[in-house]
């Protein structure tokens, strides 16, 4: 594995990660399956890139959290308010902010960053420019490179610290405990409801800022990028588990980036060696997802056979 | 002071299974009283319950608790000034939170800002003093997932977080038939323990019809949706469990079907 593989594996993984912090949030905190994110993925892509060109690429990642987080409480009151099924309120929500996506990008299905974004604004600030490295375009693109690491390091660990803070509050632990034992929350003084709304609205404000850095890095924003993106986050996740193990709130949010870490390089890896053409990535994500989600059940379904098995040696 | 005013409750109304189980029901709580319920399958026990709690809303009638409405208040609001424990010691604690997130939960509901840590310093010592009340060693365990207690110490700690606000009503509803003699005797004991203590309006549903006589200070005995016996004071001392029987037969002309009824005496 080349470095340049290595150091691409590295940035957009940490760029996922926030998707992957998102997906943790409302997979294994809040416990529902939120397809939200395929939308609010690309919501976070349109509202950054139209801030972006319009000259602000700071408040454009803002706004894609806070866009995001509108998606995740109108999934949210679909779900708690009028008892619409978790997965058909996720579609359906989903399926609306195709429109409203296609809307922020000015009814176009592509948007080209040609103004300046916020790797573009570090590379000034580092003074990062052609002339400098007129002599040697590698050191050039090497220094560039690393600004969109420290970008996507910076942006995962703040974002990190954030939410480990916020899930030890007091409405964090609320959070938490609805998605733990939704029967106790109800039967308690916590608004079950409302605290469901704010788990979604903080994953899907985490998805769309992942979306938002990433239109940014690449330049270029096109409607269909959160094509298969929850599988991502799901995949980063697992992957993220399978390493460090369940546990915690905390130790499950940094599991997640590292697997989102390790997952984007590993598909790199993958692609670069052909062991399957690109476009396969799709199956290859999902069946990874399969497998570790049937886990739990091949393991209990053996350890049946076994020990039938024993009883008839017996 | 709880008071039900001519409180009904249908529930499929308009279907062919359509079931009154609640029906014109009144009923005063002083604050001193400890009622203990009986009553067969089907008599309206937990209705009564979730009719309080606001597990559903009623039809007709008033609750008053304290002089103040209920009746229209969602579930969660009604919480905080009602506590409940049910039969499944699974239902009232978050197995993947800790003993010590599960007590600031049921703590600091209306004095924590939001965004305040959930679990301070300064909790830790007074939530460690009413752990070690139970004797069960739970308050060296803060740190330990809940998940991870037996049946009777997640009961217990239910308990607690019950009654660790100051509610100004318990209703337990047959909160130790889930678990072993021993254990039900021991969170039996400390219900009695903290109902004293906090001097809590408490109405306590059991199957178990000496421990429905020798617990609290007032039985009462319900039938499909309806109180048919209410006594106190003496004629309570005087009863006994085959008198009981005799005056439900009486009172409803058929036997007493619970099929977990215990008679002892």
């Amino acid at each position: 594995m080349s470095l340049t593989m290595f150091l691409g594996g590295l940035q957009e993984g940490l760029f996922y990660a926030l998707l992957a912090m998102g997906v943790f949030i409302s997979f294994r905190i809040l416990n529902t399956p939120d397809l939200t994110t395929e939308g609010s993925y690309t919501l976070g892509v349109a509202v950054s890139a139209v801030l972006t060109v319009a000259g602000h690429p700071v408040l454009g990642l803002l706004c894609a959290f806070l866009a995001g987080a509108a998606a995740g409480s109108v999934t949210g009151l679909l779900q708690t308010k009028v008892g619409i099924h978790p997965i058909l309120a996720g579609i359906l929500t989903m399926s609306g902010l195709y429109t409203i996506n296609t809307a922020v990008m000015g009814g176009k299905p592509d948007v080209t960053l040609t103004k300046t974004t916020i790797f573009n604004k570090l590379y000034e600030v580092f003074n990062i420019n052609l002339q400098a490295f007129n002599r040697d375009r590698q050191a050039f693109t090497m220094a560039k490179e690393i600004t969109v690491l420290i970008v996507g390091a910076v942006l995962a660990l703040l974002v990190l610290a954030l939410l480990i803070w916020f899930f030890r509050t007091h409405i964090g632990l609320c959070i938490r405990a609805t998605g733990n034992n939704e029967a106790m929350v109800r039967s308690s003084s916590i608004n079950a409801g409302g605290m469901k709304v704010l788990g979604l609205a903080v994953a899907n404000g985490c998805t769309a800022l992942a979306g938002g850095v990433m239109t940014q890095s690449g330049g270029f924003a096109t409607i269909s990028n959160g094509a298969g993106v929850l599988v991502v986050g799901l995949a980063s996740v697992i992957i993220g588990e399978a390493i460090v193990g369940r546990r915690g709130v905390t130790v499950g949010l940094i599991s997640a980036i590292l697997g989102s870490v390790l997952y984007q390089c590993l598909i790199r890896l993958a692609t670069s060696l052909n062991i399957f053409p690109a476009y396969y990535l799709k199956l290859v994500s999902a069946v990874i997802v399969a497998i570790a989600l049937a886990l739990p059940m091949i393991r209990e379904n053996l350890g049946r056979h076994h020990r039938k098995g024993g009883k008839s040696h017996a | 002071m709880l008071e039900l005013r001519h409180v009904t409750k249908t529930f499929a109304k308009g279907t062919v299974n359509e079931h009154t189980a609640l029906r014109d029901v009144s009923l005063t709580l002083q604050d001193d009283d400890f009622i203990t319920i009986l009553g067969s399958n089907g008599a309206g026990k937990s209705t009564l319950f979730g009719a309080i709690a606001g597990t559903f809303y009623v039809d007709e009638g008033e609750i008053l608790l304290d002089g103040k409405h209920l009746e229209g208040l969602p579930e969660h609001k009604r919480a905080r000034a009602v506590g409940t424990l049910f039969q499944d010691p699974m239902k009232g604690t978050a197995p993947d939170l800790t003993i010590e997130e599960n007590l600031s939960l049921a703590c600091n509901q209306t004095r924590r800002f939001p965004l305040a840590m959930a679990v301070q310093k300064k909790d830790l010592q007074f939530y460690r003093e009413q752990l070690s009340a139970f004797q069960m060693g739970l308050e060296d365990r803060m740190k330990m997932k809940v998940g991870l207690l037996s049946g009777g110490q997640r009961q217990a700690l239910t308990l607690l977080m019950a009654t660790i606000a100051h509610p100004k009503l318990l209703l337990l509803d047959e909160h130790t038939a889930a678990l072993d003699p021993a254990t039900a005797e021991k969170v039996m004991a400390i219900t009695v323990q903290i109902v004293r203590e906090q001097k809590i309006p408490t109405m306590m549903i059991t199957h178990n019809m000496g421990q429905a006589l020798t617990t609290g200070n007032r039985t009462i005995m319900m039938d499909a949706g309806q109180i048919i016996l209410d006594i106190a004071g003496d004629e309570r001392k005087e009863m006994t469990v085959p008198k009981l029987m005799t005056l439900y037969s009486g009172a409803r002309g058929k036997e007493l079907d619970n099929d977990r009824m215990l008679l002892s005496q």
